[in-house]
């Protein structure tokens, strides 16, 4: 087939098909639509202010590379004024997480932003290794998800930022969507579409990615020769959610709009009044000051059943209760560090280039 | 029987179902069943065709996937999820399985599928 040329600039020669549109564009075009789309989505959700500290969750991988990439461009480009740090959570996966840390250290060079490491085994004493050697592979996936997002938020709090952006991109939404509606978890419905989202007293997070398709996030760090790692993690058997993005993937290359109508369709449900009633209020954690709907926040509650050799009992109503008929914690039980919200001056030391 | 140079690269993970190995240099003849059958023997009394993408992928299923063909390829073409570059041009700008492959080319997989 003979080149075409492209469809905005008529001069380059089209290299990508836009998913969204169809539309047939040049590299340089396709550079500068993609980042002015991430910009809308900033600028039209108002998500930051001039002087707002930003973590980037940086785990190494395409998305969240490509996210510190674009938002450091955008950062200079149309002065948003922000102060940039890329945050990345260890937790302790050998021959993964160990591999994907090195990226994010190289990434900390290339885009000279600091960067906070915070491992799972500083924070609870346990690595996801030895997570794993004591529960299997069942429910490690459950450990590793309450104990991230914890993590994250421990290490906003160290940094001092006001706000974590992640690289969760369209497809992702897209697939949440799916999966809360397969398990009927219509509260979640509502609130995985969401671009910011922020409880009573947690630092703000959001998506910039939210409209964007993964593949032309892939795409861009292609032609960027961006510095990525891609493998998958060596202990996830989520065989549901890779089922989901089967089918996602499937409906795209019938019809590319079904990613976006998807998200549509998750932002239309509106969670009404009495099913919001019946969700639990927040508190904060009596052990550990974290944010929680029960007393004890749910990290403190998977700790205290791997350090008392219980691990179901954060998961099971059944091992919990075997778990409280042995009576209550023991004062030496390991706990958390206290949690505090980040406010006043920053204290902390990052990691500095070598 | 003439033949073509064609480099392969593989980016995203996907390297891994091959050996672990980014890039390969290889060689396939210019003319190649329609069928896109790759066994040797069989190309005497077959219908023919200018190499393909199509037969490409074929080729690649056959003779150089170490493991789990399902992560590679589905329904003939490969698995969706699976960006394919045709000399740094996406592939639906080029026809797709259809393009026919010229001396020299370059042809890109990258997975999308590996985490994020
Ligand atoms: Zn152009
Ligand atoms: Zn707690």
């Amino acid at each position: 087939m003979a080149p075409r040329a492209c469809a905005l600039c008529q001069k380059g020669k089209a290299m990508v098909k836009r998913p969204k549109t169809g539309q047939q564009i040049c590299r340089d075009c396709f550079f500068y639509v993609f980042e002015t789309e991430v910009h809308n989505t900033i600028t039209q959700s108002n998500l930051f202010k001039p002087g707002d500290r930003v973590a980037i969750g940086a785990s190494g991988g395409k998305d969240s590379t490509v996210l510190a990439y674009v938002m450091k461009t955008l950062n200079e480009r149309y002065q948003y004024g922000l102060e940039l740090f890329l945050l990345s959570i260890d937790e302790g996966i050998t021959g993964y997480r160990d591999d994907s840390l090195e990226t994010v250290k190289r990434n900390q060079e290339q885009y000279d932003m600091p960067l906070k490491i915070l491992s799972y085994d500083e924070l609870y004493g346990w690595t996801m290794d030895a997570i794993v050697s004591q529960v299997g592979r069942k429910n490690n996936c459950t450990f590793c998800g309450v104990f991230r997002r914890q993590a994250l938020d421990r290490g906003a709090a160290i940094l001092n930022v006001d706000h974590i952006v992640t690289g969760h991109n369209a497809d992702d939404i897209a697939e949440t969507v799916l999966m809360n509606i397969m398990r009927g978890d219509i509260a979640r419905l509502g609130r995985c579409t969401s671009i910011c989202t922020q409880g009573e007293d947690t630092i703000r997070r959001s998506k910039p990615f939210k409209y964007a398709y993964e593949k032309e996030i892939v795409m861009y760090a292609y032609f960027k020769k961006l510095d990525y790692f891609s493998t998958e993690c060596i202990y996830s058997p989520d065989a549901y959610r890779g089922h989901a993005r089967a089918f996602l993937k499937d409906l795209e290359a019938a019809r590319p709009s079904a990613i976006i109508d998807i998200i549509h369709s998750g932002e239309a449900f509106e969670i009404k009044e009495e099913i919001k009633a019946t969700q639990k209020v927040q508190q904060t954690c009596k052990r550990c000051g974290y944010m929680s709907s029960n007393e004890l926040c749910k990290a403190c509650t998977l700790l205290e059943g791997l350090e008392r050799g219980m691990a179901n009992s954060g998961i099971t109503d059944r091992a919990r209760k075997k778990l409280e008929a042995e009576g209550p914690a023991p004062d030496n039980l390991r706990t958390i560090p206290y949690f505090k919200l980040a406010s006043g001056n920053p204290t902390i030391t990052v990691e500095t280039p070598s | 029987m003439s033949t073509l140079n064609l480099k392969i690269e593989f980016g995203g993970g996907l390297e891994l179902l091959f050996s672990n190995q980014r890039s390969y240099q290889i060689a396939l003849p210019s003319l190649v069943p329609k069928d896109n059958s790759t066994a040797e023997e069989s190309l005497a009394m077959k219908e023919m065709k200018a190499l393909d993408v199509d037969y490409l992928i074929h080729h690649m299923r056959d003779h150089m996937l170490q493991e789990r063909v399902e992560l590679f390829m589905e329904k003939d073409t490969v698995r969706p999820g699976i960006l394919v570059l045709i000399n740094d041009t996406d592939w639906e700008l080029e026809g797709e399985g259809d393009y026919k492959l010229q001396e020299g080319d370059e042809v890109v997989f990258i997975s999308t599928l590996h985490g994020g």
